[in-house]
C-alpha cells in the first residue's frame, strides 16, 4: 500500500531499538534503586541498637576507583570494536571484567568483615537491613553485568564478535555505565552522607 | 488496497488445523504480537470471570445483615484475591494485550521491536496469576497457615510481617506480583522501543494514532511506577525470609513507609489502567461520529500531563495516616489538578461527537456510557481529593463506589467497546449486535444498581472490607440493591460470553474494514497475516485510510 504520492525525498530515520530499550530498562531500574535509597535515607539513625555506620563502615576508595575505571575501559573496548580492532577490543573488554570482578571481591571482603568481625547482619538493626539491601542490590547488578560481559568475552575468544556487533556491545556498555553510576549514588549516600 | 497473499494464508491455516496439540503448541511457542496480544486478553478475561465470581460471593454475603454465607476469614481472602486479580491479572493483561495487538498494526510495523521479550513478558504475567491462585493448593498443606492471601490488595505493613501473617499465603501474593511486575516492565520496554523505532515511513510522532500515543504514555508510566512496587516487594521478601526489618515496627521499621512505597506505585497504576481506556475511546468515538478527533495535539498534551501529574498524587490515599498539613495540602491540590487534563479529554470527546453523524453501534454505546460514568467517577474523585472530606469518608463504601466507577464504569466499559470494535479485525467475524445490545443494557443497569447505592452506604458510614454489618444502621437497603445488581451484571457477562462463542462460529463475515475506519490496522486483512502488511505502508496524515479512500480530499492537505 502506498498512501503518499511523492515520498522519494522523504528522509526516514528512526532511533536504534537496542539503545531505546536499554534506556527504558535503565529508567525502570532507576525507579527500583530510588526506592531503596529512599528507604536507606529514611532509616538513617533510626536503628534501635548498634552497630552504627560510623562505627563499622570504611570508605571503599580503592574498589570504587576500580569500578569507575571499568567505565573507561568498556568505552575504549566499544570504540575499538567499532573500528574493527578486535584484539584491542578483547583486551579492554577483559580488563573491564577483571575490574568488575575485583570490585565484587572487595564487596565480598567488606561483607565478610562486617558479618564475622563487627557482627552486623541483615537482622541486626535497621542499618543492617537497609545497608545489605541497597549494597546487595547493586552487587547483584554487578553480577548480572559480569555474566553478560563474560558471555561476550567467551564469544569473542571464538571469533564471533565482529565490528558489526559494535551496536550491541554499546547497549551492554550503557547498562554497565548505569551500574557504575548507581555506585556513585550508593557511595555518596552510604559511605559519605550516611556515615 | 493491500491484502494478504491468499496462498500464504491458506498454507498457514491448513498447517494450523492439523491437530489440537500441535495448534496449542503453535500458540505456546508463538512470538507473534497478535497471538500474544490475544493470549494476554484471553488470560485477562479468564481471570475476570474468576475475580467476578469472588465479588459475587462477597455481594451474597453482604446482601443481608449478619449473614454467614462465608466466614470472616474467607471474606478477607475473597476481598484480597478479588482486588489483586482485577488489578494485576485482569486489568494489566487486557490493556497490555490490546497494546500488543494494536500498536504494531497501527504504526505499520510487522511486529513488536522484541518479539521474544514479548513472549517472555506474557508468560511471566500469566504464571504470576497462576502462582497467586496456586496458594489455594499449597499454602495450607505445608505450613498450616491460611489457604489464600488475606492481607488486602495493598497489603499494609506490618500485617504482612511474619509475626502477623504466618504460613506462606502472603508469600504467594508477594511473589505473584513480583513476577508479573517483571512481565509488565518487559512489555513496557517493548512498547516504547516499538513506538519509537518501528514506525512506518512518514509516521512522525505527530501523526501517530492517539491509541499509540496513549499507550506510549502508559508504557512510560509502567517503567516509572512498577519499579517502586518491585522494590517494596523485594523488601517484604527480605523481611519475611531473611529477618530484615523494613516494615517491622518492633525493630523501628515504619508501617507508613510501605504505604508510601505502595501508593507511589498504586496511584500511577490507576492511570496505567485508565489511560488505555481513553485510548480506545479516542479511536472509537471519531469513527462512529464520522469526524476527526477534536483537538488531537491537546489530547496528546493532556495525556502526557496526566502521566506527569499522576506521579505526584499518591499520598491522597493516606490523608488519614496523619501527614503534615503541608503534605495534605500538596497532595490535595495535585489530585485536583489531575482533573484538569482529564476534563479537557471529556470535552474533546464530546466536541468530537458534536455535529457528527453518530452511529449507535455497540462499541459507540459503550463509549457513551463510559463518558457519563467516568464523569461520575471524576466528580467523586475531586470530592475525595479534599482532605477534610476524605477524613470523613476514607475507607468507607463511598471510596469503593468511586473506584469501581473508575475501573468498571470507565475502564471495563471502554474495554468492551474495544472488544466489539476490534473483534472483527482479530477474528474476521462481527460480534452480534442484538446480543451486544443485551450485554450493554444489562451491564449499564447492573453496574449502576450495584455501585450507585454504595455511595449512599458509604455516606451513611458503612466501612469497606467488613464481612457483615448489624441491622438498623441504614445500610440494608443500599446493600440489597447493590447485591441485586450483580444478577444483571452476571447476565450481561453471560450474554457477552455467549456472543463471543456464537460469533466466532456463526458471526457475519467482517471483511477488512467493517466500520469504514481510518487507521492502518483496517488496511490489512481480517485477521491480519503473520507479517501484518504485504508491503510496509507509508503515511502522510493521521488518517492514512481516509487519504486512500478520498484521494481528491486527503487529510494531509489540512494537517
Amino acid at each position: 500500500m502506498s498512501v503518499a504520492t511523492d515520498t522519494a525525498a522523504l528522509e526516514w530515520r528512526l532511533p536504534d531499538r537496542g539503545r531505546v530499550a536499554i534506556l527504558a530498562l535503565i529508567t525502570a531500574e532507576t525507579a527500583v534503586f530510588t526506592i531503596f535509597v529512599a528507604a536507606y535515607l529514611y532509616y538513617l539513625g533510626k536503628s534501635l541498637g548498634g552497630p552504627t555506620p560510623r562505627e563499622v563502615l570504611r570508605l571503599p576508595v580503592a574498589v570504587s576507583i576500580l569500578l569507575w575505571s571499568s567505565s573507561v575501559t568498556i568505552h575504549l573496548a566499544v570504540r575499538a570494536l567499532r573500528g574493527a580492532r578486535l584484539q584491542t577490543f578483547s583486551l579492554w573488554w577483559f580488563l573491564t571484567i577483571v575490574l568488575g570482578a575485583l570490585f565484587l571481591a572487595g564487596t565480598g571482603r567488606e561483607w565478610y568483615r562486617l558479618i564475622y568481625q563487627e557482627g552486623l547482619t541483615i537482622r541486626t538493626n535497621l542499618f543492617g537491613t537497609t545497608f545489605y539491601a541497597l549494597v546487595g542490590l547493586h552487587a547483584s547488578h554487578v553480577i548480572v553485568g559480569l555474566t553478560m560481559l563474560t558471555t561476550v568475552f567467551v564469544l569473542s575468544l571464538g571469533g564471533h564478535v565482529k565490528a558489526e556487533h559494535a551496536g550491541r556491545a554499546e547497549v551492554l556498555s550503557l547498562y554497565w555505565h548505569f551500574v557504575d553510576a548507581v555506585w556513585v549514588v550508593v557511595f555518596l549516600v552510604v559511605y559519605v552522607v550516611g556515615r | 488496497m493491500a491484502t494478504v497473499d491468499p496462498t500464504f494464508a491458506a498454507a498457514g491455516s491448513a498447517a494450523g488445523r492439523s491437530s489440537l496439540p500441535s495448534r496449542l503448541h503453535e500458540w505456546a511457542v508463538s512470538v507473534d504480537h497478535k497471538r500474544l496480544g490475544l493470549m494476554y486478553i484471553a488470560s485477562g478475561l479468564l481471570f475476570f470471570v474468576v475475580a467476578g465470581l469472588e465479588a459475587t460471593a462477597m455481594r451474597i454475603q453482604l446482601a443481608v445483615p449478619e449473614n454467614d454465607f462465608v466466614s470472616p476469614q474467607t471474606f478477607n481472602r475473597l476481598m484480597t484475591l478479588h482486588g489483586t486479580t482485577m488489578v494485576f491479572f485482569v486489568g494489566m493483561p487486557i490493556i497490555l494485550g490490546f497494546a500488543n495487538y494494536l500498536v504494531p498494526l497501527m504504526i505499520g510495523a510487522r511486529d513488536m521491536a522484541f518479539p521474544r521479550l514479548n513472549a517472555f513478558s506474557f508468560w511471566m504475567s500469566l504464571f504470576g496469576g497462576l502462582l497467586l491462585y496456586s496458594s489455594f493448593l499449597a499454602a495450607e498443606g505445608l505450613f498450616g497457615g491460611s489457604a489464600a492471601p488475606d492481607v488486602g490488595w495493598f497489603a499494609y505493613a506490618p500485617l504482612t510481617e511474619r509475626a502477623f501473617s504466618p504460613g506462606n499465603s502472603t508469600d504467594y501474593w508477594n511473589l505473584a506480583i513480583l513476577v508479573s511486575g517483571i512481565g509488565s516492565i518487559g512489555t513496557a520496554i517493548n512498547l516504547i522501543a516499538t513506538t519509537l523505532c518501528m514506525r512506518c515511513r512518514g509516521m512522525t510522532l505527530g501523526k501517530m494514532p492517539l491509541l499509540v500515543w496513549l499507550n506510549f504514555v502508559v508504557a512510560g508510566l509502567i517503567l516509572i511506577a512498577i519499579g517502586p512496587l518491585t522494590a517494596a516487594q523485594i523488601m517484604l521478601l527480605l523481611d519475611r525470609f531473611l529477618g530484615a526489618h523494613f516494615f517491622d515496627s518492633q525493630a523501628g521499621g515504619s508501617a507508613v513507609l510501605w504505604q508510601h512505597f505502595f501508593w507511589i506505585f498504586g496511584h500511577p497504576e490507576v492511570y496505567i489502567l485508565m489511560v488505555p481506556g481513553f485510548a480506545y475511546a479516542s479511536e472509537i468515538i471519531p469513527v462512529f461520529s464520522r469526524k476527526v478527533i477534536f483537538g488531537y495535539p491537546i489530547m496528546v498534551a493532556a495525556s502526557v500531563a496526566i502521566g506527569f501529574i499522576s506521579l505526584s498524587v499518591w499520598a491522597h490515599h493516606m490523608f488519614a495516616v496523619g501527614m503534615t498539613p503541608a503534605a495534605n495540602t500538596f497532595f490535595a491540590v495535585s489530585t485536583m489538578l489531575v482533573a484538569v487534563p482529564t476534563g479537557i479529554k471529556i470535552f474533546n470527546w464530546i466536541a468530537t461527537m458534536w455535529g457528527g453523524k453518530i452511529r449507535f453501534a455497540t462499541p459507540m454505546l459503550f463509549c457513551i456510557a463510559f463518558l457519563f460514568q467516568f464523569l461520575c467517577a471524576g466528580l467523586t474523585g475531586v470530592m475525595l481529593a479534599c482532605a477534610p472530606f476524605d477524613w470523613q469518608l476514607t475507607d468507607s463504601y463511598f471510596v469503593v463506589a468511586h473506584f469501581h466507577y473508575v475501573l468498571i464504569g470507565g475502564l471495563l466499559f471502554t474495554i468492551f467497546a474495544a472488544i466489539y470494535y476490534w473483534f472483527p479485525k482479530a477474528t474476521g467475524r462481527m460480534l452480534d449486535e442484538t446480543l451486544g445490545r443485551w450485554h450493554f443494557w444489562l451491564l449499564v443497569i447492573g453496574f449502576n444498581m450495584t455501585f450507585l447505592p454504595q455511595h449512599f452506604a458509604g455516606l451513611a458510614g458503612m466501612p469497606r472490607r467488613i464481612y457483615t454489618y448489624e441491622p438498623g444502621r441504614g445500610f440494608e437497603i443500599w446493600n440489597q440493591i447493590s447485591s441485586a445488581g450483580v444478577i444483571f451484571q452476571g447476565a450481561a457477562i453471560a450474554f457477552f460470553l455467549v456472543n463471543v462463542v456464537y460469533s466466532l462460529a456463526r458471526g457475519a463475515e467482517a471483511g477488512d474494514d467493517p466500520w469504514d475506519a481510518w487507521t492502518l490496522e483496517w488496511s490489512t486483512s481480517s485477521p491480519p497475516p503473520a507479517y501484518n502488511f504485504e508491503v510496509l505502508p507509508e503515511v502522510r496524515s493521521r488518517r492514512p485510510l481516509w487519504d486512500l479512500k478520498h484521494p481528491d480530499d486527503p487529510d494531509w492537505r489540512y494537517e
